[in-house]
């Protein structure tokens, strides 16, 4: 066979047989199949953090009254805890999206398999799912802003930039999650994942001030990803604007870029071997 | 032979140190149909995978349609139509959007794909099914379904790792028309089977392959003519009585193989043999005369049967 038959335009592609730019059709794949499946699934995503706002930060708020946030602002518990509600549903959708679903896509249904038998790559593969739980995180964010806004719960026109900043945090955790899942085997290891998120969600200044904890428990917290999503979130709705929200924002960019390295490594080394 | 569309020279794969394939040469035509013919463990599946761009080779040369699939991976694959050993259908969509969805992968438009997937579900005959849900399909009709995708990318190769596995006698025989009517419009099918009926009715030629390496070459006919004789007597005499019978068969038959459960004779006229048996006061308890078939070769090859 002569050497002229290689395509010119192969060669020169930066990531190679990794991405062929059609990470659309994936995502096209997802809506289709949430189309052809029920829509309770989607809904119920909806309603969980709504409750939790109702109990506790109506509930609960009438007899705590007042906060401080981390700027020293006094805010009713419920404004305190909603943003917090926030950034945990869209950590709980992304890791939800990105372990379990790709856990039984990867392992049962030998879907990833017959996508990279096709001109897919494993990048098309990584951002096609992960870009879908985010949409999916996008459509309860704006679902939960809508009721925070009703109950009075925004309180500074930047509030509206929760919204990016929601999606930022669930790519961070949808990224690390997909990651992390290409690496396990079995369900008794998947269970290590909700063992580590329980308490990530109880502990990471969600329903009181980081101030509570003793200094070194503090920088354990401040270590984790949900105190910088929470943060973030909370400054921003909250109205108190500081640098430090750029540097909790910065936590998810490396997350994002960390997590789909690795993705991509995993897909190519497991299906491309 | 014209230009190969699949050419391997020394082909190895390993897999820390074992050798899945040890180094195996072949070429195959445009319009050809072959096969790879092995046990299970033979090394089937991991060529298949080599030459489905999804696994790189350890050593030794692989073309597929002029290019390397290692380095041109996508371009290879979106030229093939794979039907893995396995059904990887997409559970969570309905018939027809497996075929569409699946079309979108290779980058293809709508307006091209729709078409052609309702034609593949006339050619699948699975018409009636475009909207099922893909669980409630039979094993055929998903395997049907399984030829019906790999075709959507209207491909140049066509890939099938063990295609009727698991499927009934009556679901194996549609499917192999179905892979017949592909032949004839001249499409190259590239094969792996342990089914010697599989092998004799779909390849023109086929390797016989164990252990990663290939033992012979050449169309169904030619490796019965060349490793096997006309026809094969086999008896059976019960008991564990086979190994002590056999001993007393010399002279009859060209030569014999014993199996733990019976005897083969292989011979030109197997009922004259039969006869000789009986002229020596041997009663076999069941008795048979059937042409000589694949598994026949592979067993001479190898001296082990194909499926164990």
């Amino acid at each position: 066979m002569s050497v002229a038959a290689q395509p010119a335009a192969a060669s020169s592609k930066v990531l190679g047989d990794l991405y062929a730019r059609n990470a659309k059709s994936v995502m096209w794949r997802g809506y289709t199949a949430t189309k052809t499946n029920t829509y309770l699934v989607i809904v119920s995503g909806f309603f969980e953090p709504v409750f939790y706002l109702l109990s506790m930060g109506i509930g609960l708020g009438a007899l705590v009254g007042t906060v401080a946030t981390t700027t020293g602002q006094e805010v009713p518990y419920a404004a305190f805890i909603a943003p917090a509600l926030l950034a945990v549903s869209a950590m709980n959708g992304a890791v939800y999206d990105s372990t379990w679903n790709v856990f039984f896509k990867m392992n049962y249904a030998k879907l990833y398999e017959g996508m990279l038998a096709t001109s897919l790559g494993p990048l098309d593969v990584a951002l096609g799912e992960i870009s879908l739980a985010l949409a999916r995180g996008a459509l309860y964010a704006a679902g939960f802003m809508a009721v925070m806004q009703a109950l009075g719960l925004n309180l500074a026109w930047s509030a509206i930039l929760a919204l990016p900043a929601v999606v930022l945090i669930a790519f961070g955790f949808a990224a690390v999650g997909m990651a992390i899942t290409s690496y396990l085997k079995t369900f008794q290891q998947m269970d290590w994942i909700n063992f580590f998120m329980l308490p990530m969600f109880l502990f990471s200044a969600t329903f009181y001030p980081i101030t509570v904890y003793p200094e070194p428990i503090q920088w354990i917290v401040q270590a984790l990803p949900l105190w910088h999503g929470v943060e973030l979130v909370r400054g921003l709705t909250t109205g108190a604007l500081s640098t430090a929200l750029l540097g909790h924002a910065l936590y998810y960019v490396v997350m994002i870029a960390v997590g789909l390295v690795v993705t991509t490594r995993r897909l190519r080394h497991v299906f491309l071997d | 032979m014209p230009q190969p569309v699949i050419r391997a020279s020394n082909l190895v794969k390993k897999y820390k140190d074992f050798a899945a394939v040890g180094g195996i040469d072949f070429e195959i035509a445009p319009g050809e149909s072959f096969g790879f013919l092995g046990p299970n463990g033979a090394g089937k599946s991991t060529t298949m995978r080599m030459i489905g761009a999804v696994s790189t080779r350890t050593g030794g040369e692989l073309e597929i349609l002029g290019l390397d699939p290692d380095k041109y991976g996508p371009e290879v694959r979106s030229q093939l139509g794979v039907v893995p050993q396995q059904d990887n259908l997409d559970v969570d969509l309905r018939v027809r959007d497996n075929l569409i969805v699946y079309g979108r992968y290779f980058g293809l438009p709508t307006r091209t794909i729709a078409p052609r997937a309702d034609e593949l579900l006339g050619f699948a005959q699975l018409s009636d099914r475009a909207k099922a849900r893909v669980e409630d399909l039979s094993g055929g009709m998903k395997r049907r379904l399984t030829i019906a995708r790999a075709l959507i990318n209207d491909p140049k190769i066509l890939l099938l790792d063990e295609p009727t596995t698991g499927l009934d006698p009556q679901a194996r025989h549609i499917l192999w028309d179905r892979l017949f009517r592909l032949k004839e419009q001249g499409t190259t099918l590239v094969l792996t089977t342990h089914y010697m009926d599989e092998a004799e009715q779909l390849c023109d030629r086929l390797v016989v392959v164990d252990k990663g390496s290939i033992m012979a070459e050449g169309s169904p006919a030619d490796l019965i003519r060349r490793f096997s004789s006309r026809e094969v007597l086999e008896v059976r005499f019960g008991g564990g009585r086979n190994e002590e019978v056999a001993s007393q068969l010399g002279g009859i038959g060209d030569r014999h193989e014993v199996l733990p459960d019976r005897i083969l004779v292989y011979s030109q006229d197997g009922e004259a043999e039969l006869s000789r048996i009986h002229q020596l006061g041997l009663k076999p308890i069941t008795s048979l005369v059937r042409r000589s078939s694949l598994e026949d070769v592979f067993l001479r090859l190898t001296g082990r049967s194909l499926i164990e």
